[in-house]
Order: C-alpha cells, then structure tokens, then sequence
C-alpha cells in the first residue's frame, strides 16, 4: 500500500491545477445541499432588494418577480418607516435591556453551579441533578407556556391560590406589564441553566487534577482552589460564549417573548415586544412588504455588524476560538 | 463504590480534597430543588389533568389530586376527538422522519466535500456555508421567497426543508470528517479506483456513526419540537403538528369545536368537553415522549456541542 501512495503522489502533483474526476464527483456530491443554500439562504438575500421597493401589485394575473420589477423605489422610505416608528425606542431598549440581563445571569449562574455540582460526594446524583435540570432545554417554547399557564393563570394558577391561602389579593399576571420582565428572566434562566451548567461542567471535568493535588499539598481550600484554578481554567470558554451572546444582543428568543406570554398583549406589550415579535407582527399582519423587508433587514445587518465585531474581538485575544 | 475498589492514592487525596459534608449537604439540597423545580411542571400538568373539572373551577389547580377528585374525562374526550390527536401525530412523525433522514443526508454530503481539502470549489463552497451563519435575509424576505416564489404555504415541506440544514451542523461534520476519517483510507480507496460517491456512502458513512447521530438527533429534536413554521405557514388544520395544535389551542380552545366529530354539533361538544383538564391533556401528551426519550440521548447533545466548538 505505501508503494502505491508514493507512486500516486507525483501522479497528483503534476495535475494539481487541472479540473480532475475527484473534483466533477465531489461537486455533484455537493449539489443538492448547494441548492437547497440558494433557495433558502442566498434568495432571501436578495429580499434587501424588496426594502428598496414600495411592493405593489401591478397586474394581479403576473407573478411576484414581474410585479416586484414593476414597483416604484422607494429609496431608504421603508427603514425610515421602521426606525422613526413610535415604538421603536421601545423595542430596542427592550430587545438590549433583556439581552445585557440574559449574558450576566447565563454566565454566573450555570459557572456558579457548575463548580458547586463538580464538588458534591456522590457522582450518581450528579448525574440524576444534570438529567432533571437538562429536560427544559427538550422542550418546547409552546408546551413551557402552558407550564406557566399553570401557575399564573388568574383564576386558577397555583401562585394566586398561594396568594390567596396566605391573605393576598389575586393577581391577573396576563395583564400586568411590571411583573413581566422577572417573570421572562426566570423563564429564560429556567430553560438554559442545566445545558449551560452541564457544558461548564465538562470542560471543569477536563482540567488537570495534579494542580488541584499541589493545590492541596500547599494548603488551600476548596474555595482557594475554584478562585485560583478553575475559573482561570474555564476562562477562554466564558469569553467566547460571552463575545458569542454579545454578538447576538439584537436577536432575541421568539418563543419566550411571544408564548410565554400568550401572545404579547396589547397590555404588557410594552415590556415583552422585542425586534422578532415586532417583526413577527408585522408580517402576520401586514402587507406592506417593503416595511416588513425593511424591519428585518435591519435587524439582519446590525447582527452581522455585531457578530462580525465581537469575531474581530475574539480574535484579537484567542485566535483559536475565532470564528472565521 | 471505594469499599469494591483498592485504595489508591488518588481516592485518599480525593478524601482529603473534599467539602465538608454540611457544604455538601447543602449542595445536595440545593441542586434537589433546582432539579424539582426544573421536572415538577410536567407532573403538574399531569395532575391538572387528570382532575375532575368541576373540582378545577371552584379550586383552581392543586398539586395532589385525590381518589375522589381524579378523572379521566379529558382523556377519554380525547380520545373521542382522536382523529385530530392522530392527524397531528402523524403530521409530527411524519415530518421528523423526513426531515431527520434528509438533513442528515444533506449535511454530511456537505459536510464530506468541504472536509475535502484538495477540492478545487473548497474555498468557495466554505464561503456558501458560512455566509448564512452571520448574516440571513430575515424573517420578511424568507416569508415571501416561501410563499410567493417557492409557493410552500399550507404545503408539508415548508416544515420540513427551511430547517433540513443549518451551517452549525455543517461544520460539526465537516470537522468530524476532518479529524477522525483518515486520509489514507480514503487516498488507497480512490487508488483502488472507488469513486467518490462510493468513498462517501461506503466508506465515509459506515465509519462516520457518532457524528451521524448527533445530527439526526439535533434535527429530530428540532423537528418535533418545531411549532414555527407551522405557525407562519400553515392554515389548513389536517397540516397541523401536535406542537401546532397545542399552539392553536392556546389561541381558542375553539379549535377543537371547530372541527367537531361527525354527529356531534359544536354546542354539544362545548358542553361536553371538560376544557382546562384537555388543555393540560394535551400539554402532556406532547411533552411526554420527549420527556421519557432524552435522557438516553443527553450525551450526544453535549459531544455534538464539544465537536462544533473545535475547529477543523
């Protein structure tokens, strides 16, 4: 075999910039998964297109693509649309302010517990704690919703009849804006916390166990240890999934902020409307398609603006862990 | 366990590297509670089930149900309303087959040629895939590229081919392959005169398990727990999923009058449908298979995300 490989490599190198058999198979391999990007990813790229547009219907009996070629430019009216609309300060300090909590609670809790969970006797039930606080990341935003359905319900829900068994007044928490932003930061910290915690706690597993037994050797104690050790350990992994969650601080989580709370009610829309419910909205309901291109184009391009910047930032301090 | 085993040197430093049994016991306590609080939802919703529907309107929910205030009403109504129930069942399965069987298909087939260095498209083909990973269309733009020129409203597919391949899973494999499939094998395997379709399915592949299983298990859990699409693209009630089901449900629990049985007016229906206890019926109903599947599938989440994290 290793006769063959030699013989086979001059035969390679002579014909390394010619468009070889390998090169034909490896593209028809690659056809199908090249197509489905085209249609699903690279065509709503050019929806950009359908931002400039002031979309109409021109003639009813053409296709889309005659009647988008047909529409007037609108030239940069639809971001204007959105950005000058009265919520939008709103939803942006709405989309950030929820974002900034997420990234601090998302790094010192699941780290926190993740050290706390490393150090407990029993492995067995290490285990069965991971398994039980991993089963909210399976499931869905639709079924948690009725899990918080449950408990807040205003006639029914658990928590008012607490309320109510130590002397309380009923809360109708459907329609009470104030309470929502706690109730959608434990909801968000309910969902992640065992799948984050259970990834820190793997690499905590990874870490070298002789520093630990010099650490004792020397005298320190198991707090010493986890402030000395293990956090710098697990630095390089808390700064790319904090650069990572800074770059998606426009984005947010579209089944927490609109089923958890049945849908963002005119009520408590003021403090549950984010980018993607107000997008949502606007293109369940309305059919100005240049404003609702021109919304979530938007959105897309401050993403990739940010996402791009904290790569570059990433980069700058662990080349490794960069994206591109 | 250390009773069975010898006493090594690593089991008394591990003696004597420990928190004390108060911290650990607090610990323990701890993480019980954080572990209830994470599990009880689900048998909460259970019990709101299975009680009777008079004792839901006068008492609210209750954590324990008692001989006397146990029912099976919603259950048995279900199942008197089964061919909705069976209808979303089968559009679930049918969706998470397909749709795990060819994104598995897709992302490897991708996933093999970028890992082919000495390809001449690489470079461009790395740029196809990772273009999408920073910036997307948006919601707008997909909206009308799916409805309008692909015309996949109130269609099965538009659930299954919008989330058939995501870049992520693409370089999960594409890394696998990098690392853990030898070149030689597949070097002697060309000289052999294999080509690279047969290097792929018969060679690639068989070896390829783990990675294969992390993404079809990635997928099918995104597929079944997927209510999305259905709620932007799917009007017709017989293409609804469980989990779009139960997402209508939460909108009016109209919907199940709406489609009443044959024989069977929608007012009669009303009156007889024990409704809080169906809701929560359902509710289970959905989460419970994936309640009981994924802990034998937990470790593949977390190799999958360990592998997607090195770079190939």
């Amino acid at each position: 075999m290793t006769d063959e490989k030699t013989r086979a490599k001059p035969h390679k190198l002579k014909r390394r910039n010619k468009w070889t058999r390998d090169d034909t198979e490896l593209t028809i391999l690659a056809l199908p998964t090249t197509v489905w990007y085209i249609l699903f990813c690279y065509l709503p790229m050019f929806g950009i297109v359908l931002a400039f547009k002031d979309y109409k219907i021109v003639d009813a009996g053409k296709s889309f693509l005659y009647n988008l070629m047909h529409s007037d430019w609108a030239g940069f009216k639809n971001f204007q649309y959105f950005l000058t609309l009265k919520d939008f300060p709103m939803i942006l300090r709405n989309t950030i302010l929820y974002n900034v909590v997420f990234i601090i609670l998302d790094l010192v809790l699941p780290v926190g517990l993740a050290i706390m969970i490393s150090n407990i006797y029993s492995k067995r039930k290490s285990k069965v704690y991971q398994t039980l606080m991993f089963m909210p990341h399976f499931m869905s935003w639709v079924v948690v919703s009725y899990f918080v359905y449950a408990f807040l319900d205003g006639d029914k829900g658990l928590l008012n009849s607490i309320i109510v068994f130590f002397g309380g007044e009923r809360i109708k928490w459907y329609t009470e804006a104030k309470y929502w932003p706690y109730i959608l930061t434990i909801m968000h910290i309910w969902k992640v916390l065992g799948y984050s915690m259970v990834v820190y706690l793997a690499s905590i597993t990874g870490i070298d166990t002789s520093l630990y037994e010099a650490a004792v050797l020397d005298g320190a104690s198991k707090a010493q240890q986890a402030r000395y050790i293990t956090l710098p350990s697990l630095q390089p992994i808390i700064i790319m999934m904090f650069i990572l969650a800074v770059g998606r601080i426009f984005s947010s989580d579209f089944g927490l902020f609109y089923q958890v709370t049945r849908g963002a009610n005119v009520k408590i829309a003021e403090v549950v409307t984010t980018f993607d419910v107000k997008i949502y909205q606007m293109v369940s309901t309305s059919t100005r398609l240049g404003q609702n291109a021109a919304a979530s184009m938007f959105q897309s391009i401050i993403g990739c603006i940010t996402i791009l910047t904290a790569n570059a930032i990433v980069s700058k301090i662990d080349r490794s862990s960069a994206l591109i | 366990m250390s009773k069975k085993k010898p006493v090594t040197d690593n089991d008394n430093m591990n003696r004597l590297n420990r928190i004390t049994p108060t911290t650990n016991f607090l610990f323990n306590l701890m993480f019980l509670i954080l572990a209830l609080v994470c599990f009880l939802p689900i048998i909460f919703i259970f019990i709101i089930s299975i009680t009777k529907n008079e004792v839901l309107r006068t008492e609210g929910y209750k954590l324990f149900v008692t001989a006397e205030t146990v029912s099976l009403d919603a259950y048995t109504f279900l199942w008197g309303q089964k061919h909705i129930i069976l209808n979303a069942l089968v559009i679930s399965v049918k969706v998470t087959a397909i749709g795990t069987v060819l994104g598995v298909m897709l992302t490897c087939l991708m996933g093999y040629v970028l890992s082919r260095k000495e390809h001449k498209l690489n470079g461009f083909l790395t740029m196809l895939v990772f273009i999408p990973m920073v910036f997307g269309g948006g919601l707008a733009s997909s909206y009308v590229v799916n409805t309008q020129i692909l015309g996949l409203r109130d269609n099965l597919w538009v659930l299954i081919l919008p989330l058939a391949v995501s870049s992520f899973n693409v370089t999960i494999a594409r890394t696998f392959f990098r690392t853990t499939v030898p070149d030689s094998i597949i070097e002697s395997a060309k000289i052999d005169g294999a080509s690279q379709w047969t290097v792929f399915f018969r060679i690639v592949l068989p070896i390829s398990k783990p990675v294969l299983a992390t993404i079809a298990l990635f997928l099918a859990f995104g597929y079944w727990n997927d209510w999305y699409q259905s709620m932007l693209y799917i009007n017709d009630t017989s293409l609804k999923s469980l989990q779009a089901t139960l997402d209508s449900m939460q909108k009016s629990l109209e919907y199940l009058t709406k489609n009443p049985s044959a024989g069977m007016t929608s007012a009669d229906l009303k009156k007889a449908m024990p409704e809080e206890a169906v809701r929560m019926a359902i509710a289970f109903v959905v989460a419970v298979p994936i309640a009981c599947v994924y802990p034998f599938f937990q470790k593949y989440f977390i190799s999958g995300l360990t592998v997607g994290a090195v770079k190939g």
